[in-house]
């Protein structure tokens, strides 16, 4: 299933345990009545360097559990592990791209980048350049001091993303981070993820409402049901790397799409 | 480029039109010039008179951007502590809306028997009205940071001071230029008012004492060198404004 390629391709060790999810549940008081359950029993593990996408309607909790992987809220009930340790809190192996850019308007996009280095003290000459080559790795080459108020969304996104990934981390959380974006745009960062992907050998967990985005990138489909989620599907995509537009028009593509389809309910 | 000819020329045509419909009408209607000076009265007043005019603005000046200043060194730390702070902002807020209900007008007597008649009085009252401004808009930018930053910020694992430092203030600076346009012209008003209630220089002062003296053309004049100097601190806000934010030009639009 692995077809080992330069630019993009499953990682040397695919099956070193990395994230592992055990009956995560997570509710929200609501004052009078009873609690939302928002996430109820979330159960599946992440290989070492595998791109997941939670696929789920709008609401079910898909950022609701990103945050929980990341730290940033604590589940109700259940285990949550990455690389073998609870996630109790943040962490700076993780890195996230949240929906919005979320880049400072007071910040050029260079500073933008180092902001994570900034936080964690580690702002230097090597931090700058690495800073650079991201820019232009991502085809930011020459806007290095712009304002975020002069570029596009689909540039402030891909200038988000080299936010995300400045500091190396192990794991890269994204909640719909081209959900704001053009059709043309966003197939264009998905390959760019991809790329980014194989030459970093992180492992990504992307949040999606497209099915066709989430089968195109991943290698596992993760798919949540509505409210109260559990998982109602989780597809192994099993399509060679490096991807290309073409795959999008494979039988074996649209029979994915079909069964994420099916697992949402939208189609029998 | 079209577009800024446009913003000069209109304004400019706005005045003109106004300054020769005022002309004529002080002309055909004879008016006496105690009344109501013509624009070249008021011109030649205020050419005639340029020395003490000039001489007279420099203590109203210092009065009003000192008092301005002052406000924000004590504003903006202060709006920061009760933004930041329930246990303050619950024991401060009110106090601060109590105090701010109360007219400053009438207040400035009493500073005048405190401060004495010459500029610490002035500055004082100045200082009264920038402040308020300054404190309730820096407060609001605390509060206003966008939840986005924050997330990001705390994902970090960043300290509450680099929160501040880094996320919280840079984005509420928009919010403090807005609040010290609005309190460096109350603060012209303020050292004014000051000068009217009792004092020895100051625009103010020129002003009271030519209209005693039924010298209207050179009051009007004070009060054209009052409106300039207001405009004059505004201008160096908006200045400080475009170098300390300099992305706040930089949209494309
Ligand atoms: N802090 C909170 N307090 C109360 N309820 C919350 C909170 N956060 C999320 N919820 C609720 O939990 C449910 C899941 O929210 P979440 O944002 O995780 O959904 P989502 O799958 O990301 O939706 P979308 O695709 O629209 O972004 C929603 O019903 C939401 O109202
Ligand atoms: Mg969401």
């Amino acid at each position: 299933m692995s077809t080992p390629n330069h630019t993009q391709g499953w990682p040397a060790a695919p099956l070193a345990p990395f994230g592992h999810f055990k009956d995560v549940r997570q509710s929200f008081g609501r004052g009078s009545g009873s609690p939302l359950v928002a996430i109820d029993n979330i159960t599946f593990d992440v290989t070492q360097g595998s791109l997941v996408t939670l696929l789920g309607p709008s609401g079910c909790g898909k950022t609701t559990f990103l945050k929980i992987v990341g730290g940033l809220i604590p589940a109700t009930s259940g285990t949550v592990q990455i690389n073998g340790r609870n996630v109790t809190a943040p962490h700076e192996d993780f890195g996230v791209v949240f929906q919005q850019a979320n880049l400072m308007p007071w910040r050029t996009m260079i500073d933008n980048v180092l902001f994570p280095m900034e936080i964690l003290k580690l702002r230097d000459a090597t931090a700058v350049s690495r800073a650079r080559e991201l820019l232009a790795s991502v085809g930011l080459e020459g806007f290095e001091n712009a304002y975020p108020s002069q570029l596009s969304g689909g540039m402030q996104q891909r200038v988000a993303l080299c936010r995300a990934l400045i500091h190396r981390p192990k794991l890269l959380l994204m909640d719909e981070p081209f959900g704001a974006l053009d059709e043309l745009t966003r197939m264009e960062m998905q390959d760019l993820l991809l790329d980014i992907r194989a030459k970093t050998n992180a492992t990504v967990m992307f949040v999606t409402h497209s099915i066709s985005e989430a089968v195109y990138i991943s290698d596992i489909v993760a798919v949540f049901s509505k409210r109260p989620a559990v998982i109602a599907d989780f597809i192994k995509v099993e399509l060679p790397y490096p991807r290309s537009a073409e795959m999008r028009y494979l039988p074996e593509f649209t029979e994915l799409e079909h069964r994420a389809g099916r697992a949402l309910g939208i189609t029998r | 480029m079209i577009k800024r000819i446009e913003n000069t020329v209109y304004p400019l045509v706005g005045i003109a039109v106004i300054m020769i419909a005022w002309q004529a009408y002080t002309y055909y209607f004879g008016l006496n010039r105690i009344v109501l000076p013509s624009p070249t009265d008021i011109f030649w007043a205020s050419i005639a008179n340029w020395e003490t005019l000039l001489r007279e603005s420099w203590p109203t000046f210092l009065e009003s951007i000192l008092g301005f200043g002052l406000a924000v060194l004590v504003g903006i730390p202060f709006a920061v502590c009760v933004a930041n702070s329930r246990v303050l902002n619950l024991t401060l807020y009110p106090i601060l809306i109590a105090t701010q209900s109360v007219p400053k007008v009438a207040v400035a007597p009493i500073i005048l028997v405190w401060f004495g008649l010459g500029m610490q009085s002035k500055l004082v009252i100045a200082f009264l009205v920038a402040f308020f401004p300054i404190v309730v808009d820096t407060a609001a930018g605390m509060r206003a940071t966008p939840s986005g930053l924050l997330e990001l910020a705390r994902a970090l694992r960043a300290s509450p001071l680099q929160v501040f430092t880094k996320v919280q203030f840079p984005a509420a600076l928009p919010f403090i230029f807005a609040g010290s346009k609005v309190a460096v012209t109350l603060a012209v008003i303020g050292a004014v008012i000051g000068e009217f209630i009792g004092s020895t220089q100051g625009l103010g002062n020129t002003l009271l004492t030519a209209n005693s003296q039924l010298d209207s053309p050179l009051a009007w004049a004070a009060l054209v060198w009052l409106s300039a100097l207001g405009i004059f601190l505004f201008g160096l806000v908006v200045l400080a404004e475009r170098i300390v934010m300099p992305w706040s030009g930089a949209g494309h639009h």
